[in-house]
């Protein structure tokens, strides 16, 4: 049966606050993450340019995926105004994507970082950075006593933050599936979504993923039409 | 196929004018040609393209070929001919294989020196390299094929010297985007060998003219007077012995589509037969029908189960013993409709309704493949309205009444494909091509200015924003011609050829059970067992560990995902906790919603009705009353703490979601608040707490505005941006024009994050190009198929002024049978976001507890 939708709560799920190893964040509906105690914005997996990326190796999927993102990003940034934009890792969906970069997407993009501190953070999509954008280049930092850095590592990891996996949950037991990208956090360490518009998810339940948390306090925050809904990992497992 | 299986009915003195050992062969068997297969002879010699309407038994097969083996006797291979004469293409490879064994017997018996070979997915590599080099006189093959044949460099050497190309059941290609590529690549062959004719071979079709158009060149300047081709009709077949199963003293059931109450007396005709086929319409009914029919089978007959998700492995073995005649009865989907002969089959049952004259001529036909006995078949009504259905079915085979053919013209995404594959073959000329393209009858009206965007999509995407031109595809030349810009796209375009885009299938292994908690058990999953088969990925996707189902003919539990395997174990329920019905694949189609429709008008027709049937439309005539020839009814009642408006289009139920999907919307805003809706074949209702009568009745809601045609504008529009349904049908357009690249078996699944999530796809380009000719093929894909819009409009336009409405206090009899459908069925809804929401709401309670 399908249910006719409610009325919409659009402020009220825009940002989820959750703690991770007792440092407080928040998940913010574009699927970025800010941390207040030193106005950092972490995004990850942007993945900018996979249209184009496509385009070269012979299916031209529409173009406007940097757009996309770009014009995400944009609106988090405005909104949270931060003092430093961290990149966790695969900005570019490969290394020569800088140089795709359309002159107008490029403006964007620099004027999203004036003023701001940037670190790009490697990811596997793009170890070495072409082009000439502004910032500076790491493998992982440290930032208020979290541990950032592109791909999980194996194993405890308490306090880190990566990316990599593009997690999405599926929500089952409900009368019918719904499958979302989200930051998956079990309190102790979290992967954040993919951000790129055109990044496809894994499902929580994949080996990659599910030995990285409790099982007993995994939570989903599950991004969906412009909120966040925190969901008990149980029920996407 | 047997040819020519009996002795004719029909001596003819041409008889002499066969060759010698054609002759011979006939007198020897005492037989002699078919009055169809000579007029197909003759039609060859003046050289002109045929097509041939026949029933299965009538020896179709030799006579499409017959005029071939003559051609090839009289005129053996030369120097001056190194390519193929006769091409044959079949929608089935098993089809091909089948008709090679059945048209070499002949060939050898006669002695003839002819090549004849098969070409197929199967076929060995090094064969087909070889037959590139050193074709055979005679190739049977599939479209697909067909498509990269003409894409290679060797199409001249192949296919110059053709002469003719016989197409088997044109009636199941045609109206297919296969069909559509078919149409294309045979353009390409007649540009190739400008001389070559055409054969159809077609089952019975409610309008030849179509297939007769298809199988010639359209918009030709050379025979601009003759663009059908002839129309062979042969011998008609003993008409069917088809029975409505009795209902004794069976009570009917209201609803439900398993025929669940039948179950005995079907065990029984199987015990009677020789060898029956049982066909139902969905895998799942396949599953249980066969589960029961086990549960009955005292007698231990050899029973099995042929569908699309088993182990080719599997399905095999099973054709295998059926041919071999170890088999009693096969319960079988779709996967059984089409020609091919397994075994001698007597006896034919149809579960539920059959949903289309046609489909159901087709079933029966499997039955005993001898014109002059009848063949014997058995429908097996599930509730009360499938009796009226079964029997407008059953009436509509014994006049030879046909379903109405879908109108549809060539899909875009399909000539995106053919575009690219001709530059593969070759550089073009844009004027030659689009010359070529409209002679192939689905694109005959094709304009100039859409060919032009489909070029453009396959160069460049074909975005406004022109941010491809440096990655384009396809590379104009000085001489106005178009190159393929880069030889690695040749290859793409090889793994990418075809229309049937698989739907994401998880492999789905069975383990041994752990010992069992609550229905599931414990422990870490193992993977030591054997893949009993494939699944859906959306249907695993909606299951939680220790839920049961159906496959393969057992009740299994759900244990989980391991990687890319669903895991199960054997449980030991009764029944299955996850119905995995889906609704009829097939709608209902129109000619017999209007059968349904007249005979529920017309009570003088209700006596050919069992008493429960009538009994139950004379209760509705009372109470409130019955649907006309060419209104809409709409009934209102409350009942509990809700209010239910119940209409009955009988449009299908394809239809129907989409309608309830647009009326839930539209009662949304006249503050109606509806709160959910469910359809079938013949009816939808939506529930609500607003009092939907009242409103009606005082006129603050007009049924005239709520079912107005305008529904399919914004509403339509609006809803179709979160219509799962939509992605899927945009998905499919993507793939098969090759803007994203098709994922092949086999492909881990953790390279999904990688690919290109075609859903993302359409999200960014509805945002940004709403007019972008993908999204249109997409739509038409919807109108037609998915949402059956085009038929939902029809019935919007129809009832126009027509809409009664009746105000009860209480569910009407004709009602019951949809009312029963809910909660039993759901339709996939909108609301993911309340769902998302009522989640989160349970860890809010699961913390603060």
């Amino acid at each position: 049966m399908s249910a006719v939708p409610g009325p919409r709560t659009p402020l009220q799920r825009q940002e989820a606050e959750l703690t991770i190893a007792d440092v407080a964040v928040v998940i913010v509906a574009e699927g970025a993450l800010l941390v207040p105690s030193e106005n950092a914005l972490i995004v990850s997996d942007l993945h900018f340019e996979k249209g184009s990326a496509q385009a070269v190796r012979g299916f031209p999927v529409p173009p406007y995926d940097t757009a996309a993102t770009l014009g995400a990003l944009t609106r988090v940034v405005e909104r949270t105004r931060p003092r430093l934009i961290v990149s966790l890792g695969d900005a570019f969906h490969d290394v020569d994507g800088p140089c795709r970069l359309t002159d107008g997407d490029r403006a964007t993009l620099l004027g999203v970082i004036a003023g701001r501190d940037m670190i790009w953070i490697s990811g596997n999509h793009d170890p070495v950075m072409t082009g000439d954008l502004p910032g500076a280049r790491a493998e992982t930092m440290s930032l208020a006593g979290l541990t950032l850095r592109h791909e999980p590592s194996r194993g405890q990891a308490r306090g880190e933050i990566a990316g990599h996996l593009h997690p999405a949950a599926v929500l089952r037991n409900a009368p019918r599936a719904v499958r979302r990208r989200c930051l998956a956090s079990d309190g102790e360490r979290a992967v954040m979504p993919a951000f790129g518009a055109y990044a496809g998810g894994l499902d929580l339940a994949h080996p990659a993923l599910r030995p990285l948390f409790n099982r007993e306090t995994l939570v989903a925050y599950m991004l969906s039409d412009g909120q966040v809904f925190p969901v008990s990992g149980k029920r996407c497992l | 196929m047997h040819p020519a299986a009996r002795p004719p009915a029909i001596e003819r003195s041409e008889i002499t004018a066969l060759p010698a050992p054609f002759d011979a062969w006939f007198k020897t068997r005492g037989w002699a040609p078919r009055v169809h297969q000579l007029a197909l002879l003759d039609i060859a010699n003046a050289g002109r393209s045929a097509l041939l309407v026949a029933p299965t038994g009538a020896g179709k097969t030799l006579a499409g070929f017959l005029p071939s083996l003559i051609a090839l006797h009289q005129n053996p291979r030369t120097t001056r001919r190194r390519g193929i004469h006769t091409l044959y293409v079949s929608p089935l490879k098993a089809l091909a294989v089948d008709v090679h064994r059945n048209v070499e017997k002949p060939v050898e018996e006669m002695g003839l020196s002819i090549r004849l070979e098969t070409r197929t997915g199967d076929t060995s590599a090094g064969k087909r390299q070889r037959q590139k080099v050193d074709p055979p006189d005679i190739l049977m093959t599939t479209p697909e094929q067909v498509a990269l044949l003409i894409a290679s460099k060797e199409a001249l050497l192949l296919f110059g010297d053709l002469k003719r190309v016989v197409f088997d059941e044109l009636h199941a290609i045609e109206p297919s985007k296969r069909g559509d590529l078919l149409a294309l690549d045979l353009a390409r062959l007649r540009r190739l060998a400008p001389d070559l004719v055409t054969v159809g071979l077609s089952a019975t079709v409610a309008e030849p003219e179509r297939l007769q158009r298809w199988l010639v060149a359209q918009n030709s300047s050379r025979n601009s007077a003759e663009d059908m081709a002839d129309l062979v009709v042969g011998p008609a077949g003993a008409s069917a012995d088809i029975r409505i199963l009795d209902y004794e003293d069976e009570r009917l059931p209201w609803s439900g589509h398993t025929g669940r109450w039948a179950f005995e007396q079907v065990y029984r005709s199987i015990r009677d037969a020789r060898l029956a086929l049982v066909f139902v319409n969905t895998r799942a009914q396949a599953e249980l029908t066969f589960q029961a029919l086990w549960d009955l089978n005292d007698d231990g007959l050899a029973i099995a189960l042929h569908h699309g998700s088993l182990e080719t492995a599997q399905r095999r073995k099973v054709e295998a013993a059926m041919v071999e005649g170890k088999l009693r009865a096969v319960v079988c989907t779709a996967t059984l409709d089409l020609g091919i002969d397994w075994g001698d089959v007597d006896l034919v049952i149809n579960m539920g309704a059959p949903k289309g004259a046609s489909r159901l001529a087709q079933r029966i036909g499997r039955a005993n493949h001898r014109l002059d006995e009848p063949s014997r078949a058995l429908l097996v009504p599930a509730n009360r309205f499938e009796v009226l259905e079964c029997r407008a079915a059953l009436e509509a085979v014994k006049d030879g009444k046909q379903d109405d053919p879908v109108i549809r013209v060539g899909a875009l995404d399909v000539l995106a494909q053919h575009v690219w594959g001709m530059a593969v073959a070759a550089p073009f000329q844009p004027d030659d091509l689009y010359a070529e393209v409209i002679e192939a009858f689905p694109y005959a009206a094709l304009d100039r200015q859409t060919f032009d965007q489909v070029v453009d999509f396959v160069a460049t995407g074909g975005y406004a924003l022109r941010a491809y031109e440096r990655y384009a595809r396809l590379k104009a030349m000085p001489d106005g011609r178009v190159r393929l810009a880069n030889p690695r796209l040749a290859q793409a375009y090889r793994l990418n050829v075809g229309t049937i885009v698989e739907a994401d299938m998880l492999k789905v292994r069975l383990v041994r059970g752990r010992g069992q908690t609550g229905g599931r058990t414990t422990g870490p999953i193992s993977r030591n067992g054997r893949v009993l088969g494939e699944m859906e990925e959306w249907f695993i996707e909606q299951l939680t560990p220790g839920d049961t189902f159906l496959f393969g003919g057992e009740i299994v539990c759900f244990e989980g995902m391991l990687e890319n395997e669903a895991i199960v174990s054997r449980s030991f329920d009764k029944d299955p906790k996850i119905p995995s019905y889906q609704g009829g694949k097939f709608p209902l189609s129109t000619y017999l919603a209007a059968s349904v429709r007249r005979m529920l008008s017309t009570p003088s027709e209700w006596t050919r009705l069992p008493s429960q049937v009538s009994d139950w439309l004379k209760l509705q005539q009372w109470k409130s009353r019955l649907p006309g020839l060419d209104d809409l009814l709409v009934e209102t009642f409350p009942r509990g703490d809700k209010n239910y408006l119940v209409a009955y289009p009988f449009e299908g139920r394809l239809a129907h979601q989409t309608l309830g999907v647009l009326l839930t919307r539209r009662l949304e805003r006249a503050r109606a608040r509806p709160l959910g809706f469910v359809a079938n074949d013949y009816a939808i209702a939506v529930w609500g707490l607003g009092d939907m009568g009242r409103l009606i009745g005082t006129g603050r809601l007009s049924l005239s505005e709520l079912f107005d045609e305008d529904m399919l504008g914004d509403d339509l529009d609006a809803w179709l941006q979160e219509s799962s349904l939509m992605q899927r049908a945009f998905h499919y357009c993507s793939v098969i024009s090759g803007l994203v690249e098709r994922r092949h078996p086999g492909k881990e699944k953790t390279g999904r994050q990688l690919s290109v999530s075609t859903k993302l796809v359409f999200d960014v380009l509805r945002t940004h190009e709403p007019d972008h000719i993908l999204l249109k093929a997409a739509m038409a894909d919807a109108a037609t198929g998915q949402l059956d819009i085009r038929r939902l409009g029809d019935m919007l336009r129809r009832v126009k002024e027509r809409i009664v409405h009746v105000e009860l206090d209480q569910v009407s009899p004709l009602a019951v049978p949809i009312m029963l459908e809910i909660g039993r069925v759901s339709v996939g809804g909108d609301a993911s976001e309340s769902l998302l929401a009522d989640a989160a709401d349970d860890l809010i309670r699961e913390a603060t507890r």
